[in-house]
């Protein structure tokens, strides 16, 4: 059973700890290399493309801003084509619902379609408290469960392995999870999928009940859609007699003719492929072909609480194509432990705030600064989230949900010593003195050099402890302007 | 209150700020420009780019290009609707998962070719017979007709009616998941071999 993300430490900690690791960076620098040069290559093929991602964001965007509307709709057009259709207002409501509908049909086990949603709900955990088995079919996923591990990127959450260790944990693990890895199982990329393909099919050819979630739902027609690679998704939305699908509300597209902007722009943007292998769509119940029992769970579980946000309700329009952090430079060296959460890297920093609400928790809270603002987030994202905006914004809302506290946030200890400062020519001059002052000391101590040979403080006592915790802080320069315009009469002697 | 009447109530509280009345229009897709050249041809050539094995051949020669195809000595199973003869394949009559693991290869047709990304849609009709069946067996000959490939994805989608379940394939099963480099064969078939026949 896989680990949860309960209890991880903020931002900063986690980082400090995925920085250490040698090989992780390896990994991930590696496959974030990879992928960003393959998305590279296929998006330059489109001359259009920019274009169509403010068609892709106008879609999305136009399915929100009418969301209610779309969702009975939805759901009238489910049931009108033999689905049954369950709303869930959290985790908990949505894990009791597939477990009934497991239970009810006397399965011990399920298959799992890759999906983000259910891990967001902790459906394995839940399913197994009632005794019943969740098999993860996507190779990442079934590495990362296998591994005990948690998923660390969006599309490919056992990006922090590499091949030696993937090849480890199925010499190690499969056995005591069904068919057992060949005994010369290699490190090679295709000895280790079919390996992988052994191992699941068994799975496959018996079970009664999968579970999925889906990439788009289509209003209109009432069409699920799911987007994957291996083949494991059309298995587990075919075989077995009973399909329960776990929707967020979010994933709604008003149109069967606006999937055609986002299968553009999805493949492209998330494997850095023209199309991925395979994408299945389904109108509820096929007579003869495919589940005959087919349900879909509605999720909320805090998108209304983003939807209320009228800066950060962008973020609803994600396609999870994980682009952003394959180009994120503060992902691509802490990995997605990190963020703590099954949503990392910069959607993630802004995504659980969002749903789970500033001021609650400090892991949550910690995330809207796990960024430089470096905007390369905005630039890949194809449906346009503006990511660092939304950053800031919830910055904002996290400095102003800790208003009430004894102690305040650096940052706020920080501006209002800047407020004070900056109010008065006199303070002002006398605080670059004591600056320049600090700079001689902190460029001695400084054991650190940035990139370009300034020197830096590692981490600094007192009030600015918490800042340069996470931080190398640049030493202050020796001289302020004020003094140098002074001394140089404005750079004329 | 229900979960339904809940989540509804708070999706129209959330956006209470928000004028519908105004709402913009979605602009259309920007369509690509018409492919250089032949889209039979292009379509071959970004099929062939996802390691699938791909030809062409006249409707003559279809039934030969189709038996050189097959694994030779394997067992085959073919939609029911399926118009080309196949000495010795069986026809799909709701064959269970664990009959259908022993079969070796299958041939179907297919409803719309995407030249733009080499993309086959199946639709599932009886010529290419139900989603289980051109998924379980390890080796795929799917045959298109050239007047059945469109440019891009924007001319598909129109045509493709949603009350049928679909299944779009681009190449055979893959994965990405080793160091996010593409391998071919995990779950669905292993080997796509695509013949475009020209009428
Ligand atoms: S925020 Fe944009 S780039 Fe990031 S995963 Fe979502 S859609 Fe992709």
């Amino acid at each position: 059973m896989s680990a949860t993300f309960v209890g991880m430490p903020a931002f900063p900690e986690a980082a400090r700890a995925a920085l250490a690791d040698p090989q992780l960076r390896h990994n991930l620098a590696h496959a974030t290399d990879t992928i960003r040069r393959k998305r590279a290559s296929v998006v330059a093929e489109i001359p259009e493309w920019e274009e169509l991602r403010l068609v892709g964001a106008a879609v999305k965007d136009s399915a929100l801003r009418s969301l209610d509307t779309h969702l009975v709709e939805l759901e009238e057009r489910l049931v009108a084509n033999g689905a049954v259709v369950h709303w869930a207002r959290d985790a908990a409501e949505a894990c009791a619902i597939v477990a009934e509908v497991a239970t009810r049909h006397s399965a011990e086990e399920v298959v799992k379609v890759k999906s983000m949603v259910t891990q967001e709900i902790g459906l394995n955990e839940a399913l197994a408290a009632q005794g019943i088995a969740a098999w993860e079919t996507d190779l990442a996923e079934l590495i990362v469960q296998l591994g005990d591990d948690l998923p660390s990127h969006i599309l490919v959450p056992a990006i922090h392995r590499n091949r030696a260790e993937i090849r480890e944990i199925f010499r190690t693990k499969m056995a005591a999870a069904g068919r057992p890895a060949p005994d010369d199982l290699t490190d090679d990329p295709a000895a280790l999928a079919g390996a992988a393909r052994e191992h699941l099919r068994e799975k496959f050819l018996r079970a009664k009940v999968a579970v999925s979630g889906a990439n788009f739902a289509v209003a209109e027609t009432g069409t699920l859609v799911v987007v994957e690679s291996e083949g494991n998704g059309r298995m587990c939305l075919t075989l077995p007699d009973v399909l329960v699908s776990v929707v967020g509300i979010e994933k709604v597209l008003p149109t069967w003719e606006s999937l055609d902007p986002m299968m553009r722009l999805l493949p492209r943007s998330s494997t850095g492929e023209r199309m991925n292998p395979y994408t299945s769509t389904w109108s509820g119940v096929t007579p003869g072909d495919g589940p005959q029992e087919v349900h879909v769970v509605l999720l909320d579980n805090g998108r209304t609480n983003a939807l209320a946000d009228d800066v950060g309700r962008q973020a609803l329009r994600c396609i999870r194509c994980s682009a952003c952090l394959n180009v994120c430079p503060v992902y691509e060296r802490t990995g997605g432990h990190a963020y703590g959460s099954v949503y990392p890297g910069p959607i993630g920093a802004i995504l659980n705030p969002l749903l789970k609400g500033t001021g609650v928790d400090e892991q949550t809270d910690s995330l809207p600064y796990a960024s430089s603002l470096c905007g390369a987030c905005f630039e890949a994202c194809p449906v346009r989230i503006d990511i660092p905006e939304v950053l800031v914004h919830l910055r904002t809302k996290v400095v102003d949900s800790h208003r009430g506290d004894r102690v305040l946030k650096p940052e706020a200890v920080a501006m209002k010593a800047a407020a004070f400062a900056f109010s008065d020519a006199r303070r002002l001059a006398l605080a670059e003195r004591a600056s320049g002052l600090a700079g001689r000391v902190i460029g001695r101590w400084g054991k650190t050099r940035l990139p370009g040979g300034r020197p830096a403080a590692g981490r600094i006592p007192g009030p600015g402890a918490a800042w340069t915790s996470a931080r190398d802080m640049p030493a202050p320069p020796k001289e302020s302007f004020r003094a140098w315009w002074k001394r140089t009469s404005g750079g004329r002697s | 209150m229900s979960a339904r009447d809940e989540i509804l109530g708070r999706v129209r509280a959330a956006l209470a700020d928000v004028d519908t009345s105004a709402d913009v229009a979605v602009p259309a897709a920007p369509r690509s420009a018409a492919p250089p050249g032949d889209v039979v041809e292009l379509f071959l050539e970004r099929v062939a780019d996802y390691r699938a094995v791909v030809e062409r051949c006249s409707v003559a020669d279809l039934v030969e290009r189709v038996r050189a195809a097959l694994p030779e000595g394997g067992r085959v199973v073919v939609p029911p609707g399926l118009e080309i003869e196949i000495v010795g394949a069986v026809a799909d009559d709701h064959l269970s998962a664990a009959e259908l693991d022993a079969v070796d290869a299958v041939v179907t047709a297919a409803r719309v070719g995407i030249a733009e990304t080499g993309t086959i849609v199946l639709d599932h009709q009886p010529d290419q017979g139900r989603r289980a069946l051109s998924l379980v067996p390890d080796h795929h000959v799917c045959v298109v007709r050239a007047d059945q490939i469109v440019p891009d994805v924007p001319d598909a989608v129109t045509m493709l009616d949603p009350s049928r379940p679909q299944t779009w394939i681009s190449g055979p099963s893959a994965t990405s998941d080793i160091e996010l480099d593409r391998v071919e064969g995990v779950h669905g078939p292993r080997v796509l071999h695509v013949i475009v026949v020209d009428p």
